[in-house]
Order: C-alpha cells, then sequence, then structure tokens
C-alpha cells in the first residue's frame, strides 16, 4: 500500500492548485479518496470525533444489496434463452451467456454515467458523487437484457444529466435517477422495453413452437381482456417451454421473463434484508408501499368486473417490477419523503398508485415505474405538511 | 409538579479513558487566562488591565462594551503577564502569573435570610460585578444573560451525558450548602421556577435534596442531560421568551459568594480520553492551563487536546486552556492519517450509529471505544434521510432547520424552532452524519442571523 500511497503522492502536485491539471483535481481527488479515506482531521470547535460512515460506505452497502438480484438476472438470462429454444444447457452455459448480455449493459450504464458525473465535477468544481455508484448499478436491472447497449447509454447520460446534474448533483435530485431512464427508454423506444419480444434473449435462434414471450402481467391483463380466470391462465401459459411458469411459487422464484433484476421477489427481499438490516433504507417505506399495494390489489378484487380486477392480490407482489421498485427505487432517500410520518403516507401511495395503474390502465401493463416517480414529485408536498403541522405545534404552545 | 421524562432518542458515545474519582498529584498549575471568546455574543470586549498589574481573585479584568454591567473577573490573584491578540487585534487571551496563595476581593457577605430581603435588583448588581454572571447563559442564543432583562424561567441540568464527561457528586462533593444557597439566590431572578433536571438512572446524592426547585428527572441516553433538551419538554422557549440556564458549578460558586464573600473559582476537571495515561480529575481554577495535566501523561506525542468534551469541545494547544465553562478536558489520538481503502473496511475499532456494510461497532454495545479526529470522509450534500431526528429528543426536524439556516430563510428558522436550540443540543447530528456536515457551525449562524437581524 505503501507503494500506492507514493504514486499518489508523487503525481499530486500535478492537479493542484498551479499544477498542470489542475482542472482534473476532482478526477484526481476521487481515485485518491477511493483508494486511501483522506487524513483530514475535524475543526477546532464542534465535534471532534465522527461516525465511521461515510457516503461511500452508505451507497456501497445499496449496491451490494443488488448483487444477489445481479447474479440471479445474469442466471436467469441464460436460462430464459436455453428454455425458449428448447435446449439442454448447464448451470455454466446459461450463467456464461447471460453474463456475456449482462455485463456490457452493466459498464456501458457505469461508463456513461461516470462519464457525465465526470464532466460536471471537472467542470463545476465539485467531488464526485457516490451517488452514481447506485444509479449505474440500478439502470442495468430494470432493463430487459437485449436493450441495445446505445440506448442504456443514452438513458443513462439522459437520467444523470436532466434528472440529476441540472438540480445541483446527488442530494438535490428530485426524481429518481435509475426509475428515470427506465422511463426515457419506456417513452423514447417503447419498441426495445415493451411487448413479448423483448423479454427473452433468442440471439439467432428461433424459438420453439408454442413459446410465448409475454410476462406474467400481460398474461393477467389478457385474461381480463378475454374473460378467462387469471390464475388458471397464468397457471397453463407457456405450458410448451415450462410447466407452471406463472405460478406463483415461480413467480416468487424468478425463473420469469422480465427485466434482468426484476424478476426474483426472493432475491429482491434478499436485498431488501441487507438494507433494512443496515438501516440503509428505511422500514416504513417498504412495509407502507407493499401494504398499500396489497390492500389495493384487495380492493380491485374486492370491487372486480374483470377477471383481471379478480386476480389474488397476493399475485401482484411477485409480478412485475414492483417488488424491486419498491425495495431500490421508492426507499432512495434523496427523491423519497424525508420525514419519518412522510414515509408513511410516501410508501402507501405507491403501493396503492401502482396497482390502480396496472390494474386500470390498459397502456401501461406495469405501474411502479410511473408510480414512483409520481411519488417523488409528491414527496416535498408530503413533507411540507409534515413539517407544517410542526410549526403549527410550535406556534399553538406559544398562546398557552 | 415533578416529572419524570423518558428520552429514546439520542446516542451514547463510550469511550475508552473515563476519569477515574480521584483527585491527581497534578504539577501546580502556573498561569491561567480568560479567552474571551468562551463567551459567546461577546461582541466588543474591552480589557480593564495591563500587562504587569497584579490583580486578586475577583479584580474585574474585562467587560463587554455592549453590557458595560457585567464584570469579567480574574480566576486566581497574581500578575498580568500576557494579553495576547490575533489577527485584526482581536482579543484572544488574558493570561496571568498566578501567586502560590491565592488572595481574593472581599465582597459583602449574606446570610439566608439577607437574601430573602434583598430585592431583585440589589442581587443582580451584586452578581454582575462580582464576576460569577457570566454563568448565567440565556436561551435563546445560548450567550451570556442581559442583566437587564428577567427570565420566564432558569433551568439547570444536575447531570452530564456527554462522552466521558464528568461525574457532577464528584465535581459537587460536600457544596450542596453552597448550592442551596445559590438556589435561593437564582429564585430571586425569576418569577417563575427554577427548574432543576436530574438523571433518573443514576440518583444524585448531593443535589437530590435541594429545595426550591422543581426538580425533573430525565432518563435516556445522550442529550438526555442536555439543558436544553430539558427546557424543551419542560417549559418550550417560544419566540419573544428568555430562560436562563446555568451549570451546578455556577450555582455553587453563586452560593459561595454569598456566603463567603469571595469569588471563588477553584473547580475539579476531569482529565478524561484514550490517550491519557492517568485518567483523574485536578483541582485547580477556571482558566487553568493545561499543561501541567498533559506532560508527561499521554500515552503518545500525536495528540490532541480538547477543552470540554468530543462532542462540543474546543481543541487546544498542549498549553491551552481550559475553557471557562468546560469541566474537563479530553485527550485523544489525532487523525491525521490515511487508510487504504477506509470506507469500505469492515471494522469494530471505530465507533459508528449506522450499521452500513462492514461497521460492526452495533455488535458490542457496552465496548469502550478509542476515537481519534480523522474526519471519516468528505463532506457532501444531504443524502440519508431519518437519522438527525433519531438521535434528536426534541420535536425539532433538524435537517430543515439547518436548510432553513443555510437558505437564510428568517421565517423557516423562527418557525422550525431555532429559539429552541443551541450547538451542543444538535452535536450528535455532527457525529452521525452520513454526509459530514459542520451542523454545529451551521447553528451558531443561524442563531447569529436572527440575534442580529
Amino acid at each position: 500500500m505503501e507503494f500506492l500511497r507514493n504514486l499518489l503522492d508523487k503525481q499530486k502536485p500535478l492537479f493542484q492548485k498551479g499544477g498542470k491539471l489542475e482542472n482534473l483535481y476532482y478526477l484526481y481527488e476521487a481515485g485518491e479518496t477511493f483508494l486511501f479515506s483522506p487524513k483530514h482531521t475535524t475543526g477546532p470547535r464542534g465535534a471532534q470525533v465522527k461516525d465511521a460512515i461515510d457516503l461511500k460506505r452508505m451507497m456501497i452497502t445499496v449496491v451490494i444489496a443488488m448483487i444477489p438480484c445481479l447474479l440471479f438476472g445474469i442466471y436467469n438470462t441464460g436460462h430464459m434463452h436455453f428454455l425458449a429454444v428448447g435446449e439442454e444447457a448447464s448451470f455454466g452455459d446459461k450463467f456464461i451467456l447471460g453474463l456475456t448480455l449482462v455485463l456490457p449493459i452493466v459498464i456501458v450504464s457505469y461508463a456513461a454515467g461516470g462519464l457525465v458525473e465526470a464532466t460536471f465535477a471537472v467542470i463545476r468544481k465539485h467531488p464526485i458523487n457516490e451517488g452514481f455508484l447506485v444509479t449505474g448499478m440500478l439502470i442495468p436491472l430494470v432493463v430487459p437484457a437485449t436493450t441495445p447497449l446505445w440506448q442504456v447509454a443514452l438513458a443513462t447520460v439522459f437520467a444523470v444529466v436532466i434528472a440529476k446534474e441540472v438540480f445541483g448533483g446527488t442530494g438535490m435530485n428530485i426524481l429518481n435517477v435509475a426509475m428515470t431512464a427506465r422511463a426515457f427508454l419506456y417513452f423514447a423506444y417503447p419498441a426495445q422495453i415493451s411487448g413479448d419480444q423483448v423479454w427473452t434473449y433468442l440471439g439467432d435462434k428461433v424459438p420453439i413452437d408454442g413459446f410465448s414471450g409475454a410476462t406474467a402481467l400481460a398474461v393477467a391483463y389478457q385474461s381480463g381482456q378475454e374473460g378467462v380466470n387469471a390464475v388458471s391462465n397464468l397457471g397453463s401459459h407457456n405450458s410448451a417451454v415450462m410447466e407452471g411458469m406463472f405460478s406463483f411459487s415461480n413467480m416468487f422464484l424468478g425463473f420469469i421473463p422480465g427485466s434482468i433484476g426484476e424478476t426474483s421477489t426472493l432475491m429482491v427481499l434478499l436485498g431488501a434484508a441487507i438494507l433494512l438490516f443496515t438501516g440503509v433504507a428505511s422500514w416504513k417505506i417498504m412495509v407502507s408501499a407493499f401494504g398499500g399495494a396489497y390492500i389495493m390489489a384487495a380492493v380491485m378484487q374486492l370491487l372486480a368486473v374483470n377477471e383481471y380486477m379478480a386476480l389474488p392480490a397476493h399475485y401482484h407482489l411477485v409480478m412485475g417490477g414492483i417488488a424491486f421498485g419498491i425495495v431500490f427505487m421508492a426507499t432512495d432517500p434523496v427523491s423519497a419523503a424525508q420525514t419519518e410520518s412522510g414515509k408513511w403516507v410516501y410508501g402507501l401511495l405507491i403501493g396503492v398508485l401502482t396497482i390502480i395503474i396496472r390494474v386500470t390502465n390498459p397502456a401501461y401493463p406495469e405501474g411502479i415505474m410511473l408510480a414512483v416517480l409520481f411519488m417523488n414529485v409528491f414527496a416535498p408536498l408530503i413533507d411540507h405538511y409534515v413539517v407544517k403541522a410542526n410549526k403549527k405545534r410550535r406556534l399553538q404552545r406559544a398562546t398557552v | 409538579m415533578s416529572k419524570q421524562i423518558k428520552l429514546k432518542k439520542g446516542f451514547d458515545i463510550r469511550l475508552v479513558g473515563k476519569a477515574e474519582k480521584k483527585i491527581g498529584n497534578f504539577q501546580p498549575v502556573k498561569t491561567f487566562a480568560i479567552k474571551p471568546t468562551d463567551f459567546i455574543g461577546m461582541q466588543r470586549p474591552k480589557v480593564l488591565v495591563k500587562e504587569g498589574d497584579s490583580v486578586k481573585a475577583g479584580t474585574p479584568i474585562l467587560f463587554d462594551k455592549k453590557m458595560e454591567k457585567v464584570q469579567y473577573v480574574a480566576p486566581v490573584s497574581g500578575e498580568i503577564v500576557e494579553i495576547k491578540r490575533g489577527e485584526k487585534r482581536k482579543l484572544l487571551e488574558i493570561k496571568i502569573l498566578a501567586d502560590t496563595e491565592i488572595d481574593f476581593e472581599s465582597f459583602e457577605k449574606f446570610n439566608e435570610a439577607d437574601i430573602q430581603a434583598a430585592s431583585r435588583e440589589k442581587i443582580v448588581d451584586h452578581l454582575a460585578v462580582t464576576g460569577v454572571w457570566p454563568q448565567l447563559i440565556q436561551r435563546p442564543y445560548g450567550i451570556v444573560a442581559n442583566p437587564e432583562e428577567e427570565p420566564k424561567a432558569i433551568f439547570i441540568s444536575g447531570f452530564d451525558t456527554h462522552p466521558l464527561a464528568p461525574d457532577y457528586d464528584f465535581l459537587l462533593k460536600g457544596q450542596s450548602n453552597y448550592f442551596q444557597l445559590g438556589i435561593n439566590v437564582l429564585q430571586k431572578l425569576t418569577k417563575g421556577k427554577v427548574n432543576l433536571g436530574l438523571s433518573a438512572d443514576h440518583k444524585s446524592e448531593e443535589l437530590s435534596n435541594i429545595k426550591g426547585t422543581e426538580i425533573n428527572h430525565f432518563s435516556g441516553p445522550h442529550p438526555s442531560g442536555n439543558v436544553g433538551v430539558h427546557i424543551h419538554h419542560i417549559s418550550p422557549i417560544n419566540k419573544g421568551e428568555v430562560v436562563w440556564t446555568i451549570n451546578p458549578y455556577g450555582v455553587v460558586q453563586i452560593g459561595k459568594l454569598f456566603a463567603n464573600g469571595i469569588y471563588d473559582a477553584s473547580k475539579l476537571i476531569a482529565i478524561a480520553g484514550s490517550e491519557t495515561k492517568s485518567p483523574l480529575y485536578a483541582q485547580t481554577y477556571i482558566g487553568s492551563c493545561v499543561d501541567s495535566f498533559v506532560a508527561g501523561n499521554t500515552k503518545t506525542e500525536k495528540v490532541r487536546v480538547i477543552s470540554g468534551n468530543v462532542l462540543t469541545g474546543e481543541k487546544i494547544n498542549r498549553d491551552g486552556y481550559v475553557g471557562f465553562y468546560q469541566h474537563q478536558i479530553t485527550i485523544i489520538p489525532e487523525g491525521d492519517y490515511y487508510e487504504f481503502l477506509g470506507w469500505m473496511k469492515p471494522t469494530a475499532e471505530k465507533l459508528s450509529y449506522h450499521k452500513a456494510l462492514g461497521l460492526l461497532s452495533f455488535l458490542f454495545p457496552k465496548k469502550e471505544y478509542a476515537l481519534d479526529s480523522n474526519a471519516r470522509g468528505e463532506e457532501r450534500a444531504f443524502v440519508q434521510t431519518g437519522v438527525f431526528e433519531s438521535v434528536t429528543p426534541m420535536d425539532i426536524y433538524p435537517v430543515y432547520l439547518l436548510k432553513a439556516i443555510m437558505a437564510e430563510d428568517f421565517d423557516e428558522m423562527e418557525e422550525l424552532g431555532i429559539y429552541e436550540v443551541v450547538e451542543e443540543d444538535l452535536a450528535l447530528c455532527e457525529f452521525v452524519d452520513v454526509s459530514k456536515h459542520p451542523v454545529q457551525e451551521i447553528v451558531r449562524k443561524g442563531i447569529e442571523l436572527i440575534q442580529y437581524s
């Protein structure tokens, strides 16, 4: 380590004021502080010791929490491919195929976003923010494995610039950056991120007869249109490739088509366990969002006028990206409600809205994306009223 | 009506090096200093003495031109050896070389009946000229109280929950009669109540039987001992209201003044911290130089000496002076080192309120830590939410308040409770902050904005 430290110290004057590469100081600093925690000490007045946490550690915790989803997503990408083309393949083959598809997306996402971050850091002369560690991983997990790489890059650049940097960078943004990237893709290039054809990678192979690439939500929606029982329709769907693909238990496990990281509710819950145990994400948001979704789905079931609405409420929690969205997107502390009571309302409404959008809006089979973005916009309003109540308590006290 | 208040929010920073309840045999302290910078809100300090003058304990040496009535006096008798000024001739220290035998100015003596008979005005004047007045702190703002005002109540916290804080029972041992007399004096200053907050977890031997006060008990982690927290739960400060606070030491000092007719600045201070060879108490006077306590008493040479505790204290030199209001010095390792991948290394050696990846201190809730002064990361925008609230046992939204201060939004600051806090009340936020904001500095900036607007 001595060697690295010496190397850094040797280069430092180049980047410091008056050095040749003075403009790139924050790039140097990002590298240096990544390798070595800085030797700054606390100021002469105030807290003389500090908690061991910093933003880097908090962000890396979230990245770690996403790893189960990532690994499962890589495997599932390969698994779905071989299932669709009707070939037997080993675990390794599936994983390697998945890797060749997913890894480039992850790399492109980090590279594109990192470049934007670095550019802004240099121009605006501020340190590179760690928030992108999380965003860069989130974006690959919410797109299909077949997404063209240039679209991944474009969406990432768009989201980082428009959703984050124009507001002043990490901590200042209103919308969740990764969700913005996905929304951008959804509206700009719907052909590559919706429908039945994009979720399973086929390559140059032909799928076996009777294969359907539809997602569970699309099947459930179709049941509503056709007036057949949604559960049995889901149960018998795609029996040509796999018996019971859309059974509740299989959807919970995640061996289904979908975006890379969101298919497995189990893996999402594993990530949720990490986030909750480490206290990095708000349990209030998770509980209230899942609760809100379940309650709303149950209400839908109660008021059912078609077979889709009659779908049992617990199915909604394992279909589509709702679990992933709630655990990793809704809990983003910057774009979520920031007051503790506000978090209950915020989470609850995300759950409720997701189901409403899913069930009643024919144009978007999945509602979590729009629900999170919508509530991101409303979070400051919720907080406003919570804080206003606090101010009011203080004023009322004055009169007694 | 005495109250029992259970506080859950907060965090105890457990450190190595708590002072043993014994008085150490330190070398006699030679010099003492009064630092005008200790008196927050002092605007135009004027020195009344010159280098070479001799003073007695209780001789006025300083006053604030904005509040001329209040005298700041010499803690010991001796010779003024240096009047130290900094940039723009800012007054930093008035140093006194102490006599071996302390010579006191003599003031009028009072017995209990005299105190009862005296007018409020007479008491105020007596407190102001004898040097004990600066012990009275005004809230809002946390500045030396204004003798022209009358507070709605007076608050005293009888315990300290800061890291490695001294034990008040030990500091006040055998002085409860003076404390009682001091309370009698304080009662004359306000039509409201004199409130004494005691710990519900450790019964106070010296203060439990004090009369003439409303005793409330507080339990829970730090900051349950902060007087600001007590005020918030007993009689919160609203716009336009004034409350005074005083440390038990100040109450005893007032008691001694009225009983014995002298300005007695003798005090015990705790010499604590992980780098201290023998953490003990030291018998000295206000404004004591720390060299006698530090020299030869540190485990290593690379240490930081703090006047006060690690949360709210001030870094001083090895031959610096203990702050006017402090009852402890803390010696910790200086943390100016690089750490390879320090931001993700698992650690149980560094204390954290959080449990994020690799922060294992939560597994050892009783362990005592040896923390150094490393800043543990760089300053960032606010990201994590809900943490400040969880260490602030008050109905206040600290992040919103801090943002209002940063935006210099006066109405918001008022509405969000700037009158109810001083630095120490939000000091824990500064410790636990993921984004490493200088919270206490921001709070003071907000208070000054409001105060001088």
